[in-house]
């Protein structure tokens, strides 16, 4: 049974949530209840691969392992926490990076729907241990944390500290109705996107092309460029859809699932982009990966100065960002694209004065929304492969 | 370190890092707001902060409605040291 994409799943979320429902109001705890429900949601999930469920089952209880592993580590100062904690973070990141070599050389090769989401999940419990920002997770609350079915194939991605506060504060009546009652709007909202806007998008990437005919350049040129926006429309409503649905279905558990659009085609830069689009991947990296280069950049003196620290750091992101895509060409290069992207912007607002000096003015703001969203629908060219093979017209 | 001292060094810090000489007269502007600080500005008081008073604030501890005036981060380091 596919995720949001079946009828079946529809109908069991619809009773899945009846039953929320009637908790919520009843104001009785709605956590073990998830938990359950995520559990019957997965088995049905996995019902036509069972190699693939032994792996998760296998995965969940190696990455509790990793994580009491190194809860203990720093619990009892080990006079080689860092060099360990180091090991287990690789071993934590080593199923996925397995399974995504795997799959380029075999597409059958073993792994299971949401991997690359529930290592996300699993890595930022591990940092986080580290940081000293989480003292004890208790077993189930990780295993419902990673488990949670509404996120669990495509995100949103969601971070363990704001999950558990979740599942640690009752809600009133009032407090779950007005959550159910939001929850219902983005679901509702993220059904339209799916099933009017993505299904518009797609009549328009293949009959566009077709529609405009001839055999002239300007023909070509033109049919390239209504189906890369079309694409681009497709990916937004496809994806925005789904995640708009996701964080309904969550709040109605009672679960505050973060949002992943926000309005990305109103971006004025491609930093302003990256701060709307799959906002929860991008936020985690920024967290996890950027802002730890770059400080540790900063702290060592690794370059001359701040600016090249975080070019370099944009760049390690984003090719990062590319990988977890899939190590493919079209989605490294969509990486290291938007890598150069947000380092050249990073550059640009930091050094000209002529940026400095106009950018609150409104013509410099719509020919910077311009220019960013020439250069975001490039981006999907890049990664839907049409700037590599055009389409045939 | 008495808290008037350590409320200048971290004063003097900011001033160095944002070349905002004034910014001892509005300890409780939004730093955000106003565009003295942004995200990498934001990486470069974490880490000035960990070199002067050995004060490691990871970066997903605190949000930044947490640090984002003067007063707020002198809290942060006071509440550390």
């Amino acid at each position: 049974m596919g995720f949001y994409t079946e009828p079946a799943f529809f109908i069991l979320l619809a009773v899945v949530v009846v039953i929320a429902a009637i908790l919520g109001i009843a104001e009785k705890p709605l956590h073990k209840y998830g938990l359950a429900a995520s559990v019957v949601m997965l088995a049905l999930l996995f019902s036509e691969s069972i190699p693939s469920l032994v792996f998760l089952l296998c995965y969940l209880a190696y990455s509790f392992a990793l994580e009491r592993f190194v809860e203990r580590l720093f619990r009892a100062d080990n006079p080689r926490k860092v060099a360990l904690y180091r090991v287990a973070l690789a071993a934590q990141i080593a199923p996925l990076f397995v399974y995504k070599v795997g799959v380029l050389f075999d597409p059958g090769f073993l792994g299971f729907i949401g991997i690359s989401y529930i290592t996300f999940k699993s890595v930022q419990v591990l940092i986080e241990v580290r940081d000293g920002l989480i003292e004890r997770v208790s077993a189930w609350h990780y295993l419902y944390f990673l488990v949670f079915f509404p996120t669990f194939t495509s995100g949103p991605i969601m971070r363990s500290r704001a999950f558990e506060k979740d599942l640690e504060t009752p809600l009133s009546r009032d407090e779950y109705l007005t959550r159910l009652y939001r929850g219902t709007g983005w679901f509702v909202l993220g059904a339209l996107y799916k099933y009017v806007g993505a299904s518009l998008a797609s009549w328009l990437m293949w009959f566009g092309p077709a529609a405009i005919g001839g055999s002239t350049t300007g023909a070509y040129v033109a049919a390239q460029l209504v189906y890369g926006f079309a694409y681009g429309l497709y990916l937004f409503f496809d994806f925005a859809g789904y995640s708009h649905m996701a964080v309904g279905a969550g709040f109605a558990l009672g679960v505050e699932v973060p949002r992943n659009f926000r309005a990305p085609f109103l971006a004025i830069d491609i930093k302003d982009f990256w701060d709307r689009w799959h906002i929860t991947l991008s936020h985690w990296l920024r967290d996890f990966v950027f802002m730890r280069f770059t400080s540790a950049a900063l702290d060592h003196s690794w370059f001359k100065s701040t600016l090249t620290a975080a070019c370099i750091g944009f760049v390690i992101n984003m090719v990062l960002m590319g990988c977890w895509h899939g190590l493919t060409v079209e989605y490294l290069f969509y990486g290291l694209y938007h890598g150069v992207l947000l380092a050249a912007c990073e550059a640009f607002q930091r050094t000209s004065g002529f940026y400095k000096k106009h950018r609150k003015e409104r013509w410099f703001k719509v020919c910077s929304w311009a220019v960013t969203m020439i250069a975001v629908f490039y981006g999907f060219a890049l990664f839907g492969g049409q700037a590599f093979h055009p389409i045939a017209v | 370190m008495a808290h008037e001292d350590l409320d200048q060094k971290i004063v003097d810090l900011l001033v160095d890092l944002t070349g905002e000489e004034e910014l001892g007269e509005y300890r409780d502007v939004d730093l955000f707001e106003e565009e003295v600080l942004d995200s990498l500005g934001a990486i470069e008081v974490l880490v000035a902060i960990k070199q002067q008073f050995g004060v490691s604030i990871a970066p997903t501890e605190l949000e930044r409605e947490e640090m984002n005036s003067v007063n707020k981060i002198i809290e942060r380091v006071r509440e550390r040291l």
